[in-house]
C-alpha cells in the first residue's frame, strides 16, 4: 500500500511533483495492484456507474422499505424540484434527490458502492453525480473527483476505522462529506491545498455525530442525513475555492475526531443503546419490528 | 483497516445493503470462515454474535450476509436476502446465538461448523473489512486480502524456514506472516499472506509432511 499516512506527506510529495493528488493515489494504486493506470481508471469508473444506476434504480422506485422507516422520500422530493416554493440552485437539489436515491436503494437491500460504507452511500454520488450533469463536467473528470475522494478517505483509514461502531457516524457520513468537498473542488479545478482545506473545513464541522439509529437499521436518520451531508460539503467547497483556510491542519483534525470518537459512550456507537435510537418514538418502533423478526 | 486500506476499500465495495459492516463485512466473514473449514459438504452452521452485531444484526441483515457468505454467494449477489431458503433447500441446519462481551470488537461474530468441528471467530471492523482473529482459539490475524496460506505445526526448529523456504523457491514475496504457539514443543500456528498465488502442487508438497498437521491454502476474498 502507498506509504504515505499523513496529508502533510501527501501535499507536499504531490507539489514536488508537482502533480494533483488524484495522479499520485492513481499511480500507488496501479503499482500496488500490479496493473495500469488506465485500468485503476476503468475500475474506478465503473464505480460512477454503479452509483449512476443505485440514482436511477432510486429515483424510479417508490416503494417503502419493509421496516416501512424509509423509501418514499426521494420520489416526493423529485417530484417537488420543479417547483418555485424550493430553495438553492437546481444543482443542489439535484445532489439533495440523488444522495436520497442511493441510500434507499440501500435500506432495500438494492446493489450500492459504499463510499466509504453502505450507510454513508449517498453523499459522493449525491455530490459528484448532481455536478457534474449540471456542469457539464466529463467523464474524466469525475474519475479524477472520485479518485481524490478515495484518497482522502483512505488517508483518514490509516489512522481509525471508518465503522459507526468505533467511531459513530462522525466516521461514515462525516468522512463521506470530508471527502466529497475535496471532490468537488477537484471538478471545478482547485488546487491540492484548496482540496485538503475544503475537506478540513467539511470534518471540523461533523465532529461528534453520533450513530444512534432507530431500531438499528441505515434508515432513520442515515437516509436524510445524507442529503444534509451532501449539502454540508458543498458549503466546504464553496469556501476552499475562496481560499479560505482552515486553522487547524487537516492532519490534527483527523487526531481530534479519533480522541472524540473514542471518547464517545459506547451507547452511541451503533448500539442503538442511546440518542435518537431509544426516544419513545423509537422504542415503540423498534418493539414492532422486534414482534415481527421474532415470528420470521 | 488501518494501514493496508486500497482506493477500492475506500471507493467501494458494490454490495447489497444495508450495512458495509454489518451487510457486507458479515458476508466476507462467512466466506473466509467457510474456506477455512474447507469442507464440500455442511450439515450445520452456528452463529454467535456480539455486541453491535447481536443488538442490531436482525436489522441489517447481519446473519443473512454471514449465512450467505458462508453457503458462497457473492457480496453484490441479491439471493443474500434468502439465505436461509437457500440452506433450508441445501439441508444445512442454521442456529444463531445474541450475546454481549465487551471485551470484544464492537462487530463480531463465532461461527461453529458442524457442532464444534471448527470454531472461527471474526470482526467486521468496517467498510467490508474483515479479520480473523481466532481458529479453534489460536490466535491469527487473517483479513482475505491477499492469498493466505494457514499452517498447524508441530512446535520445532526449523519449521518456519521450510515453509518459507519453498515460497521462495516460487518467487513467491511474503507480504505478511504471524506465528504463535499454545506452548513449547506442542502445536504451533502460522499464516502468511502471499503477493501471488502458490500451486496446488506445493500445497499437496506441505500436506505430505508429517509435522504439518492442519494445511489450508485461501486465495484473496471477492470486494
Amino acid at each position: 500500500m502507498s506509504n504515505i499516512k499523513t496529508f502533510y506527506d501527501l501535499i507536499n510529495f504531490a507539489n514536488s511533483q508537482n502533480k494533483k493528488i488524484f495522479e499520485i493515489c492513481q499511480e500507488n494504486e496501479a503499482y500496488e495492484m500490479e496493473t495500469s493506470i488506465e485500468n485503476i481508471r476503468n475500475k474506478v469508473f465503473d464505480n460512477i456507474n454503479v452509483m449512476k444506476s443505485a440514482i436511477n434504480e432510486g429515483i424510479k422506485t417508490n416503494e417503502k422499505s419493509l421496516s416501512e422507516l424509509s423509501g418514499t422520500d426521494c420520489y416526493k422530493m423529485q417530484a417537488n424540484i420543479s417547483k418555485a416554493s424550493l430553495l438553492f440552485s437546481n444543482v443542489m437539489n439535484k445532489a439533495i434527490v440523488y444522495a436520497l436515491a442511493c441510500c434507499e436503494q440501500n435500506a432495500t437491500m438494492g446493489k450500492i458502492v459504499a463510499c466509504p460504507t453502505a450507510g454513508a452511500c449517498g453523499i459522493i454520488p449525491g455530490a459528484i453525480i448532481s455536478i457534474s450533469e449540471e456542469l457539464k463536467i466529463d467523464k474524466e473528470i469525475q474519475i479524477n473527483a472520485l479518485i481524490t475522494a478515495g484518497e482522502i478517505g483512505r488517508i483518514i483509514a490509516c489512522k481509525m476505522a471508518l465503522a459507526g461502531a468505533c467511531m459513530g457516524c462522525q466516521g461514515e457520513c462525516g468522512v463521506a462529506s470530508g471527502m466529497a468537498s475535496g471532490a468537488i473542488v477537484e471538478m471545478l479545478g482547485g488546487s491540492n491545498e484548496q482540496i485538503i482545506n475544503a475537506c478540513a473545513l467539511t470534518l471540523k464541522n461533523i465532529m461528534g455525530l453520533t450513530c444512534d439509529p432507530v431500531a438499528g437499521l441505515v434508515e432513520v436518520p442515515c437516509v436524510k442525513r445524507n442529503a444534509f451531508l451532501t449539502i454540508h460539503s458543498f458549503t466546504g467547497a464553496n469556501l476552499a475555492m475562496a481560499n479560505i483556510k482552515s486553522f487547524i491542519p487537516l492532519d490534527e483534525i483527523i487526531d481530534a475526531m479519533k480522541e472524540v470518537g473514542n471518547l464517545m459512550s459506547v451507547t452511541l456507537k451503533e448500539s442503538s443503546q442511546g440518542g435518537l435510537s431509544t426516544t419513545k418514538t423509537a422504542l415503540a418502533k423498534q418493539a414492532q419490528l422486534e414482534k415481527i423478526w421474532k415470528n420470521n | 483497516m488501518e494501514n493496508t486500506t486500497s482506493l477500492f476499500d475506500i471507493i467501494g465495495p458494490i454490495i447489497i445493503g444495508p450495512s458495509s459492516s454489518h451487510t457486507a463485512g458479515a458476508c466476507r466473514i462467512g466466506m473466509i470462515a467457510r474456506k477455512i473449514y474447507g469442507k464440500t459438504t455442511l450439515k450445520k452452521v452456528k452463529f454467535v454474535l456480539y455486541n453491535s452485531f447481536s443488538k442490531t444484526g436482525k436489522g441489517h441483515g447481519t446473519d443473512k450476509g454471514l449465512l450467505g457468505g458462508v453457503l458462497g454467494l457473492k457480496l453484490s449477489d441479491k439471493n443474500i436476502k434468502y439465505s436461509f431458503k437457500i440452506a433450508q433447500e441445501q439441508n444445512i441446519k442454521v442456529e444463531l446465538e445474541y450475546c454481549d462481551d465487551f471485551n470484544r470488537h464492537p462487530n463480531s461474530v463465532d461461527i461453529i461448523f458442524d457442532d464444534n468441528k471448527m470454531k472461527i471467530s471474526a470482526n467486521s471492523t468496517g467498510g467490508g473489512e474483515i479479520e480473523v482473529v481466532k481458529i479453534n482459539e489460536n490466535p491469527c490475524r487473517l483479513k482475505g486480502d491477499y492469498p493466505t496460506l494457514i499452517l498447524n505445526y508441530k512446535d520445532k526448529p526449523g519449521m518456519v524456514s521450510l515453509v518459507t523456504n519453498l515460497i521462495c523457491k516460487k518467487n513467491i514475496n511474503i507480504a505478511n506472516m504471524t506465528c504463535s504457539r499454545s506452548s513449547k514443543g506442542q502445536i504451533a500456528n502460522m499464516a502468511i499472506s502471499l503477493d501471488n498465488n502458490l500451486d496446488n502442487s506445493d500445497i499437496k508438497t506441505l500436506e505430505n509432511m508429517e509435522e504439518i498437521y492442519f494445511i489450508r491454502y485461501i486465495e484473496a476474498l471477492e470486494k
